[in-house]
């Protein structure tokens, strides 16, 4: 096939997945845009086969069904609650393969007379550096999100200024590259310290901001991916590539505004360490924990007019959503007005809460945004706040010494009276002290949220 | 075309896409996000038809045609996944009564 048919016919998938996102728009045709995504890649795909053409196709067909499979069984088997991680390691893995194009590329030029052009060698330095830093940062994030290693930061004195020193080199090497010293080792360099940066820079980020840097490592992977069209020039790799470059920048441009953190600050804040003052501060107005069982609690919930569940990464953990639309179906037969208000970032994704409740068939009428759900606390007689911790934290508002100061939270505390399901005292992912633990209003029911939740299930139907 | 008038092209198309990226996911709800990062997540899968290239290449030598090898079962794993998971997740959203519009 010539070059300038494969390019005409590579609109296809170009217009296919902006049409994808643009149906993304609406959760009524969300699944049908995804399809038409897929389609597109397909075309994408058989239209480079035969433009490519025939050397070492049945190489190609085993990688494909070697990669392809073990995607499909990841996708297939992953359970709801653990998407985010997926997300990540599949993030990661388009991130390396962009690495990897780069330095094949490089060394399918550089025989002599072999040199590549300016702008060549500019985009392999570029999209090795990128690629790699986002395949690294990725498999730490998903180590992370599956507890492979602790959630929570881990510094070490001279960190960011270290991690700023490795990166200012590791562009040195590459503007090298582009500016003429084109030696097969000096990418290895640059793919290998990328990686080291990509580990070192995801690190000290505590898991509670890990839906942001998935954000970001998209991104990065769409930036990689459009950089390596400039290495093939191809212009479906730059479109797409970049497509996923600009959503993913938006996306976590999106989520620091919900959280009131600039960018900086979430990469290189180092959140969730508790600073000493602040646990000095916590631990000072430490009071007291009520603890109460199950019974008490369904009688509260039995007898209130408006109760709000808050769901955070616990009902995840503990899978309970069916169980927690359960108890609200019940509470509702009742005559209790239920609904759930949903913190942007609660969860390890934004919106994840909303995918774990679409899946237990929670009518959307009930879910409420925060800025919906929040002047309405006040008229709740019961907040149900089902393993979330941060984004209830009444530090946000008022401690400036916590790490999440000024992040918008859902003001639990305004409602008459707070029954927090939480497994134990332990401070949350991010490991930031609660006083909404301590509050008079607040009683705890300590377990795992799905036993707890099916308890009041079954207490509620005895009333 | 000369190579310069290429890359001005490339770099034309590239710019655009970053406006049209823009455009396109401000409307997404945050109802939406997770499986927006997924679908987008897919999206760069296709690095696959660059991987796809290299190791049609690969008879220049064994290391292209390893790395190569490598780059397509990642990306591959990249494609294939993606959908997946998105297709997964949306599939929740399918089948409710018309839900409430945004209210961003």
């Amino acid at each position: 096939m010539s070059t300038n048919l494969a390019d005409a016919l590579y609109l296809i998938p170009i217009a296919s997945f902006i049409l994808a996102l643009r149906y993304l728009a609406n959760p009524a045709h969300a699944r049908r845009g995804n399809q038409i995504g897929a389609a597109g890649m397909l075309v994408a795909i058989v239209v480079t086969w035969i433009k490519a053409g025939g050397g070492s196709w049945w190489a190609l067909v085993i990688a494909m069904l070697i990669g392809g499979g073990l995607g499909a069984a990841g996708a297939r088997k992953v359970r709801m609650t653990a998407m985010p991680q997926m997300v990540a390691l599949f993030n990661g893995v388009g991130g390396g393969a962009a690495a990897l194009i780069a330095l094949a590329e490089l060394h399918r030029i550089l025989p002599p007379p072999g040199r590549p052009t300016w702008d060549v060698s500019t985009a392999i330095a570029l999209s090795g550096l990128i690629g790699a830093i986002s395949f690294a940062g990725s498999l730490i994030a998903f180590a992370k999100l599956q507890e492979l290693i602790g959630g929570r930061p881990i510094t070490y004195p001279g960190q960011n200024v270290g991690n700023i020193v490795l990166l200012l080199a590791l562009v040195v090497f590459a503007v090298l590259l582009s500016a003429g010293v084109q030696a097969q080792w000096l990418l290895w360099v640059v793919v290998v310290g990328g990686g080291l940066f990509g580990v070192l820079f995801v690190l000290p980020i505590g898991g509670a901001d890990m839906p942001v840097v998935i954000s970001l490592l998209n991104a990065f992977t769409g930036l990689a991916v459009a950089i390596g069209g400039f290495e093939l020039q191809n212009n479906v790799l730059i479109v797409s590539g970049m497509l996923v470059g600009a959503s993913g920048t938006l996306l976590t441009m999106l989520m620091g505004k919900a959280m009131n953190r600039s960018i900086g600050n979430l990469l290189f804040g180092a959140f969730g360490q508790v600073t000493a003052e602040a646990a000095a501060v916590a631990a000072g107005d430490g009071g007291t924990v009520r603890s109460a069982n199950a019974e008490d609690v369904a009688v509260m919930l039995a007898y209130a007019h408006k109760v709000v569940f808050v769901p955070g990464y616990g009902l995840a953990v503990a899978q309970a959503q069916h169980d927690v639309r359960q108890l609200a179906d019940l509470l509702e037969s009742k005559g209790v007005e239920v609904s759930y208000a949903i913190h942007p970032v609660a969860g390890r994704m934004p919106g994840h809460m909303n995918v774990l409740l679409a899946e237990a068939n929670v009518p959307y009428p009930q879910l409420k945004e925060m800025d919906e759900a929040n002047p309405e606390f006040s008229r709740t007689d019961v907040a149900v706040v089902v393993g979330a911790n941060d984004v209830v934290n009444p530090d946000a508002r008022n401690n400036q010494g916590s790490p999440i100061y000024g992040m918008p939270i859902l003001n639990v505390d305004n409602a008459q009276a707070v029954v927090v399901l939480k497994r134990s005292m332990n401070p949350g992912f991010a490991g930031i002290e609660n006083p909404l633990f301590y509050n008079p209003k607040t009683v705890m029911l300590f377990g795992d949220a799905k036993e707890s939740i099916t308890k009041l299930v079954a207490d509620v139907k005895n009333l | 075309m000369s190579h310069n008038m290429l890359l001005v092209f490339e770099v034309t198309i590239l710019v655009l896409a970053i406006f049209l990226g823009f455009e396109v996911i401000s409307k997404v709800p945050t109802l939406l996000h997770t499986p927006l990062m997924s679908g987008t997540n897919a999206i760069h899968g296709i690095v696959v038809a660059g991987a796809m290239i290299v190791l049609a290449s690969g008879h220049k030598g064994p290391f292209i045609w390893i790395i190569g090898f490598l780059a397509v079962v990642l990306g591959s794993a990249n494609v294939v996944g993606g959908f997946v998971v998105t297709d997964r997740m949306l599939e929740m959203f399918k089948k409710r009564e018309p839900p409430k519009p945004s209210d961003e």
